[in-house]
C-alpha cells in the first residue's frame, strides 16, 4: 500500500439491522477502514435507517443487539453519519428516534455527496 | 485501469458472483488489471471446495480458481465471514486464500475503482 494514502470511503447502509447479517458485517468493515486511517462516511437510507433506531431489543430473536456500536463510532474518529431524509420520513421516524447525532440530508444532496467519494460500498 | 472487486453474495443463489466473473473476464480481455477479488458476507461461499454443481451447470468455484491461476488474480476470502459460514483452510478451494478485512480496505485504496457485486 502506498504510504499515507487517504481515500474517502463511504458506506451506504440500506438494510434493516436484523433479518440479514449485512448491517452487522458492514459495521465490521467500517471499523477496519477507520483503523486504516481512511476518511470514513456512513450513510443510512432505505430500511438502513432502522439500524440507528433507539431502543432496539433483540432478546426475542436471540441475536446480538449491536446497536451500541454506533454510539462508539466517534471513539474511532468516525463522525460523518448521514441519514437520508426521504427514507427516514417514509418510515415515520424523526431525528429524535435515532441513537446517535446525524446529519439529515435530502436524496438529491446525498447524490452530490456520493460524487465526492473515492470508494462507495453499499449493502 | 486497476480494478478491485467485492462480491457479497453466494454462488448459484444469486447472480452477483456470475456477473463479477464475467466483468473480470471482460476487463482482463480489454487489458485492465484486476488487483484483487474480495469475498464478503455470503460471498465467502464462492470459495467452498465442497461445492458440487450438476455436470451440465457452470462450476462457479472452480472457474474462479482458474481465472486466478491464469491471470494472477488475488482471491481473498474474509476470515470472520468465512468462519461464521463454515469455510476454513480445510475446505478452501484452489486459488483462494483466507485473510482479513484489511485486504478489502487496501484494495479500495490501491485500485482506481472498487466495484461491488451484491444485492
Amino acid at each position: 500500500m502506498s504510504e499515507g494514502a487517504i481515500k474517502k470511503f463511504m458506506f451506504v447502509n440500506r438494510k434493516a439491522p436484523y433479518g440479514t447479517v449485512y448491517a452487522l458485517e458492514a459495521l465490521e468493515t467500517v471499523l477496519i477502514t477507520a483503523a486504516f486511517d481512511q476518511d470514513v462516511s456512513l450513510v443510512f437510507m432505505d430500511d438502513g435507517v432502522f439500524q440507528l433506531k433507539k431502543g432496539q431489543q433483540t432478546k426475542g430473536i436471540e441475536t446480538k443487539n449491536f446497536s451500541p456500536t454506533y454510539r462508539a463510532l466517534d471513539g474511532y474518529d468516525i463522525e460523518k453519519l448521514y441519514v437520508e431524509q426521504e427514507s427516514m420520513e417514509a418510515r415515520g421516524l424523526t431525528e429524535d428516534d435515532l441513537l446517535v447525532d446525524v446529519t439529515v440530508m435530502s436524496r438529491a444532496d446525498m447524490g452530490k455527496l456520493m460524487e465526492e467519494m473515492d470508494v462507495v460500498l453499499s449493502c | 485501469m486497476k480494478f478491485a472487486i467485492l462480491i457479497n453474495e453466494g454462488p448459484y443463489q444469486h447472480q452477483a458472483s456470475d456477473s463479477a466473473y464475467l466483468f473480470c473476464k471482460a476487463a482482463l480481455a480489454k487489458g485492465h488489471e484486476i488487483r484483487r477479488v474480495f469475498f464478503y458476507h455470503d460471498g465467502v461461499n464462492n470459495s467452498s471446495a465442497l461445492t458440487e454443481p450438476p455436470q451440465d451447470d457452470r462450476n462457479i468455484v472452480v472457474r474462479w480458481g482458474k481465472l486466478a491461476e491464469e491471470h494472477k488474480v488475488d482471491l481473498v476470502v474474509c476470515v470472520a465471514a468465512a468462519l461464521r459460514r463454515g469455510i476454513k483452510d480445510d475446505n478452501l478451494a484452489a486459488g483462494f486464500r483466507i485473510s482479513g478485512l484489511g485486504q478489502l480496505v487496501e484494495a479500495g485504496i490501491e485500485a482506481d475503482r472498487l466495484v461491488t457485486f451484491g444485492d
